[in-house]
């Protein structure tokens, strides 16, 4: 069944590629059309997932017996809500590609090649098999950025391609180091994520893997100082490239972290938490302040970018619960508010082929509906309880503090930051008198596109009230890798109502 | 009656979401008479579920609605106490009234049923705060009240000073609620769950003096945003640019009350650090008078009652530092009673001159607008604590508990005291230039008495003013023996036994308000030359009130332009060409070195792709060498 999930959209690029190219009109609704078909099979294994530890609806192959490397798919809380966000993001986000009629074939192609490449990194079991997923990805969006972007297209496809491509190298040099010293340890080759968690590894070169794994992941984050990719790829690229970016493949970096390099490197990861997390919070505090600053609304929604998966990564290395589940949930949490922004800046560009915020003022005048969408969606950024933003951050915020205390308390400012360069942008677009000409003719938005907000907002608000509808899925995932980790070193978990081993430097076992 | 106490939320909500949806197909009073009926409903089931606390002797009890974020033991679950019940029958009552008084003034507007919808909203939120069984819901409560806040304050965005005024408010907000984030944080690093009942009983058993103390500044960090106290009190003046008088009257009757809600509910903690509480009850000393000096020299109507609430926030404040919580408790609402009648009554004097708010050009209007006149009188009087109206007895029994501890706590009385008799001249001073003397305006104004849906809220305010402070007298403590179960194992800050010292310190609080309503009076009967000329001679330091003591402006100038600063300093100075100029750097260089080893220029991916291949082949060799 998982293979479907990944055949789908191949199979949807197909038809999409063989109707003729004079039926214009056609690709685009046939696109949403076939990508509404992974939609309906992910949430089938949404419904039947059941809250357990163990990897579901496993499927393997031999491919290249030589080398051990097998498709071998499965899924389970970490990467079950993934799935579901992709495969609810990519129909909202071909649906909104409407402005894009320049080799809309091309497009939609692209975009289903893409949502298949995504779904198979978060299936994949098999390390191999997940690079060649991880690598496969990145084809599609230097052409979605590099063909339909603006006017810097070239610049930032180029720019995002060489930075994750970089890390990608690193990446491809650690799952070949580890394969090969699983050879060696066991006799047989053997990709396998299950096999290659059994590899005895000494402290330096588990310690220089940890690191090749975190680069290539960082990167994709972004973490400070590996960041710059971000803005310019987010800014130039098509509004459905924006929302794909940002709602999914910056989660394949956090997904990394949590995957691999916490159960693959367990040890190395409780030694680098506080690396980690610092990083993080610079991430937080250093993405905030930038973005108070951006004169541009994508860059701005960008910068936010930086410091929200800040939180993610903090709540991955702070190893708790709580953390951990909070990071989890705060990767579908950021991939629906942040897509819906960057969906409501494509609406507005498409009326005013401008995302400068100073050309902007007083369009809720104008514009109620989008207003209220836009600051629905800004209050769900900047963590309001009851919208699903807070869930995500509270749960890491209260978790990491067990840990990590200096760094949560660090973290808690990027909150208040978050009002500041939200309410400012919000201020400044929405508020006043609409002064400026082009901006007083605005129609509000169509009923297309509040079909394709409405959901998301729904969402938003069901996992801010009732979060359980994925934590009860998340949770005993989570609660399986934090028991292997304590399994693997000697650092505890601290209880609910105790202060753990404080993660900082050097760690407790040396 | 336990079962159904999620109705009391549930109402105004559905009411919210009820007129978002279909608001605009309701013509205009009926919209607001639903949200009214929304509330009032409420308030009749708060009733009715207190009945067993009105007989005694009941704890109350906890309600889990459904699982929240288990993992740090944070549900959304609801305790219905007395302390619960007293928040949620103030909240619900004075709320109704709002809401009724609203259906009048904000008539004609175009955005009337939206208007409905954020007051319903911002009940249930209120409600939701009020009623929370743990502190994550509590923080849902509180940020949610923030949010219809920025809503309401902003109601009219066109105009930026509202906009500015509504983002300044929950940004402000925010940075207390930093704070209270960390106190979350910490009280579950220590008990484990965010739970009333799993933190109050532990409390004693698990914290040191020290994280004691922690948590419960942090929590007033909190309280000191939401409360609006020195330093972050800034915010509140600003909030009257929302429709006068009624999301002023949120910003005075309900929502501010939320910081000294938060501090009586977290009683058992405060109770383990006698630090934390002087340091609460001396900013609560510092913010009344402070305020209540700013407060004199006001022109505009609402900004002295915006000042005004500020001040008695502060005597509130000051009470639960002292562990007065009956008392605290009983001045936020006899406040509630005449707080909201004042700002309904500086509503309907706005509506008649025709949105003037300038005092100056007021003058003589009793004889136009009697029911208002005579309402805010009773209220001026009650606010500057004369017997036997309501602001008499709750500051009463403020001021004596705080002369009962003692120590320190003297030095915050007399601070009280002359804050008491502050407060009696500029209420005196506002009631007189609206209401008696020549009458200041313009030829063009022609002032009227507000229609019946406005003045029939501003008689029951009235009425609630004059008689709610006989709740809890000396002699019948009826509202104390209320809230008594719910500070069961708290030692709670009294008045002195000693009825002599008791009926001396009263003496000198009534003399102190008494004092200022007279020197008022003296003043301001006079012709507007003569009180001009004083004001005047009153220079430098009356500029320096009317200023606000320039506090927005030093804010401005110490934290808000160099922030500015140096967000353009990382964003454009360093992010754009030291970070990613380095990347770019190391871009220009390798292409620069491929120019070099291979002049054949081929595509960029293809270029890309070998050095790619090569890298990682060499990681790997070095990765085996190194002996992995």
């Amino acid at each position: 069944m998982l293979t479907w999930l990944i055949a789908l959209p191949v199979i949807g690029a197909a038809i999409v590629a063989l109707v003729p190219g004079r039926l214009k009109e056609l690709h685009l609704p046939l696109g949403v059309a076939l990508a509404v078909l992974p939609l309906a099979l992910a949430g089938y294994v949404f419904w039947v997932f059941e809250p357990i530890a163990e990897y579901q609806f496993v499927q393997e192959a031999v491919w290249y017996e030589p080398w051990g490397i097998s498709w071998s798919l499965g899924i389970d809380g970490v990467s079950m809500p993934m799935v579901l966000l992709t495969a609810i993001l990519v129909p909202i986000a071909l649906a909104a590609s409407t402005s894009i009629t320049r080799r809309t074939k091309e497009f939609v192609v692209y975009t289903l090649l893409l949502e298949a490449g995504m779904i198979g990194v978060f299936l994949a079991l098999d390390l191999f098999l997940f690079f060649v997923f991880f690598e496969a990805i990145l084809i599609p969006m230097y052409f979605i950025i590099g063909i339909w972007g603006s006017d810097r297209r070239i610049y930032a496809a180029m720019k995002f391609f060489i930075f994750t491509a970089f890390g990608s190298a690193l990446l491809l040099a650690g799952i070949i180091a580890l394969a090969v010293t699983y050879a060696d340890q066991f006799g047989s080759a053997s990709f396998a994520l299950s096999d290659l968690m059994n590899v005895q590894l000494s402290t330096s070169a588990e310690r220089w893997l940890f690191v090749a794994f975190a680069l290539a992941f960082a990167i994709k984050v972004p973490l400070f100082p590996v960041h710059t990719w971000l803005p310019d790829a987010h800014t130039e690229a098509p509004t459905a490239g924006s929302v794909l970016l940002a709602a999914v493949l910056l989660k394949l970096g956090t997904y990394g972290l949590l995957r691999f390099n916490l159960s693959l490197f367990p040890e190395a990861s409780v030694d680098a938490a506080w690396i980690m997390g610092t990083l993080a919070v610079i991430g937080i505090i250093y993405g905030a302040v930038v973005a108070i600053v951006q004169p541009d609304l994508k860059r701005l929604i960008a910068y936010s970018s930086v410091s929200h998966l800040g939180f993610i990564v903090l709540g991955t290395f702070a190893l708790t619960s709580g953390s951990l589940q909070g990071a989890v949930i705060q990767n579908v949490n950021h991939g629906l508010v942040t897509g819906a922004l960057f969906l409501l800046v494509g609406m507005i560009y498409e009326r005013r082929h401008t995302k400068q915020i100073s050309e902007f003022g007083g369009l809720q005048k104008v514009m109620p509906v989008f207003a209220g969408f836009f600051l629905f969606m800004i209050f769900a950024s900047i963590g309001l309880p009851g919208l699903n933003g807070f869930v995500g951050e509270f749960l890491i915020l209260v978790g990491s503090y067990s840990t990590l205390p200096a760094l949560a308390i660090v973290a808690a400012i990027g909150v208040v930051l978050a009002a500041i360069y939200m309410l400012w942008a919000y201020e400044r677009v929405f508020t006043g008198v609409p002064d400026k000409e082009e901006n007083i003719a605005l129609s509000d938005l169509s009923i297309r596109e509040i079909s394709l907000l409405a959901p998301l907002a729904i969402l938003v608000l069901v996992i801010g009230l009732y979060p359980n509808v994925l934590l009860d899925k998340i949770a005993p995932s989570t609660e399986a890798l934090l028991d292997h980790i304590e399994e693997q070193t000697e650092f505890v978990i601290p209880e609910p109502g105790r202060l753990g081993d404080v993660l900082v430097a050097g760690g407790d076992h040396e | 009656m336990i079962e159904v106490i999620w109705l009391i939320i549930a109402l105004p909500l559905l009411g919210a979401v009820f007129l978002h949806f279909f608001g605009r197909y309701i013509k205009e009073p009926w919209s607001g008479w639903l949200a009214s009926g929304a509330i009032a409903s409420s308030f009749v089931v708060a009733l009715v579920a207190a009945i067993p606390f009105f007989q005694g002797g009941e704890h109350g009890s906890t309600v889990l609605l459904w699982e929240w974020m288990p993992a740090i033991g944070a549900n959304l679950e609801m305790l219905w106490d007395p302390l619960a019940a007293f928040m949620a029958m103030v909240v619900t009552g004075v709320g109704a009234l709002i809401h009724v008084f609203a259906i009048g003034y904000m008539r004609g507007d175009e955005r009337f049923s939206r208007f409905f919808t954020y007051l319903n909203l911002f009940a249930a939120s209120m409600l939701t705060l009020v009623l929370a069984g743990n502190y994550a819901m509590l923080f849902l409560g509180w940020e949610l009240v923030g949010l219809c806040s920025y809503l309401l304050i902003g109601f009219w965005f066109v105009r930026p000073s509202a906009a500015s005024a509504a983002k300044k408010a929950f940004i402000v907000n925010r940075i207390g609620d930093f704070g209270f984030l960390i106190a979350l944080m910490l009280i579950f690093a220590a008990f484990g769950t965010l739970s009333y009942a799993g933190v109050f009983e532990r409390a004693g058993a698990e914290l040191t003096t020290g994280m004691a103390t922690a948590i419960a500044l942090l929590l007033f960090a909190g309280a000191v945003g939401k409360s609006a106290q020195i330093p972050l009190y800034v915010w509140l003046p600003d909030a009257m640019e929302g429709p006068a008088p009624v999301s002023a009257l949120i910003h005075a009757a309900t929502m501010v009350t939320a910081g000294i809600y938060l501090i009586a509910r977290s009683a058992a903690i405060f109770e383990l650090s006698p630090a934390a509480q002087t340091i609460v009850a001396t900013v609560g000393a510092l913010t009344a008078l402070w305020a209540a000096t700013i407060a004199i020299s006001q022109r505009d109507i609402k900004k002295v009652l915006a000042y005004s609430t500020i001040s008695q926030l502060g005597y509130m404040v000051l009470a639960v530092g002292t562990t007065a919580y009956f008392a605290g408790l009983f001045h936020l609402m006899t406040h509630a009673f005449f707080k909201a009648l004042l700002f309904l009554g500086a509503g309907s004097v706005i509506h008649a001159m025709n949105g003037e708010q300038d005092m100056a050009k007021m003058g003589g209007l009793f004889k136009k607008m009697r029911v208002t006149g005579i309402t805010m009188g009773i209220a001026t009087l009650a606010i500057a604590g004369i017997p036997p109206l309501g602001g008499f007895w709750s500051k009463d029994e403020i001021l004596a508990s705080v002369f009962e501890r003692g120590g320190w706590f003297s030095v915050l009385w007399v601070i009280g005291l002359v804050t008491a008799l502050i407060t009696g001249f500029y209420m005196t001073r506002l009631f007189m230039l609206i209401f008696l003397g020549k009458p200041r305006w313009d030829g063009g104004v022609d002032p009227h008495e507000s229609p019946r849906v406005m003045t029939v809220p501003l008689i029951v305010l009235a009425v609630l003013s004059t008689i709610g402070g006989l709740t809890n007298t000396p002699i019948r403590l009826t509202l104390e023996s209320f809230l008594e179960p719910s500070f069961e194992l708290i030692s709670v800050g009294q008045p002195p036994e000693n009825v002599l010292i008791l009926v001396v310190v009263s003496l000198l609080s009534v003399l102190a308000g008494a004092a200022g309503i007279l020197a008022a009076w003296l003043t301001y009967r006079r012709p507007p030359q003569d009180w001009q000329r004083l004001e005047e001679g009153l220079q430098p330091i009356w500029g320096i009130w009317e200023d606000a003591y320039g506090v927005d402006d030093i804010y401005g100038r110490v934290l808000v332009a160099p922030g500015k600063r140096a967000a353009d300093a990382t964003a454009f100075g360093f992010d754009v060409p030291i970070i990613d100029g380095a990347v770019n750097g190391v871009a220009r260089l390798v292409r620069d070195f491929g120019a070099w080893v291979r002049p054949l220029q081929t595509g960029y991916v293809r270029n890309y792709g070998a050095l790619f291949l090569g890298g990682a082949v060499v990681v790997v060799i070095w990765l085996v060498v190194a002996g992995v």
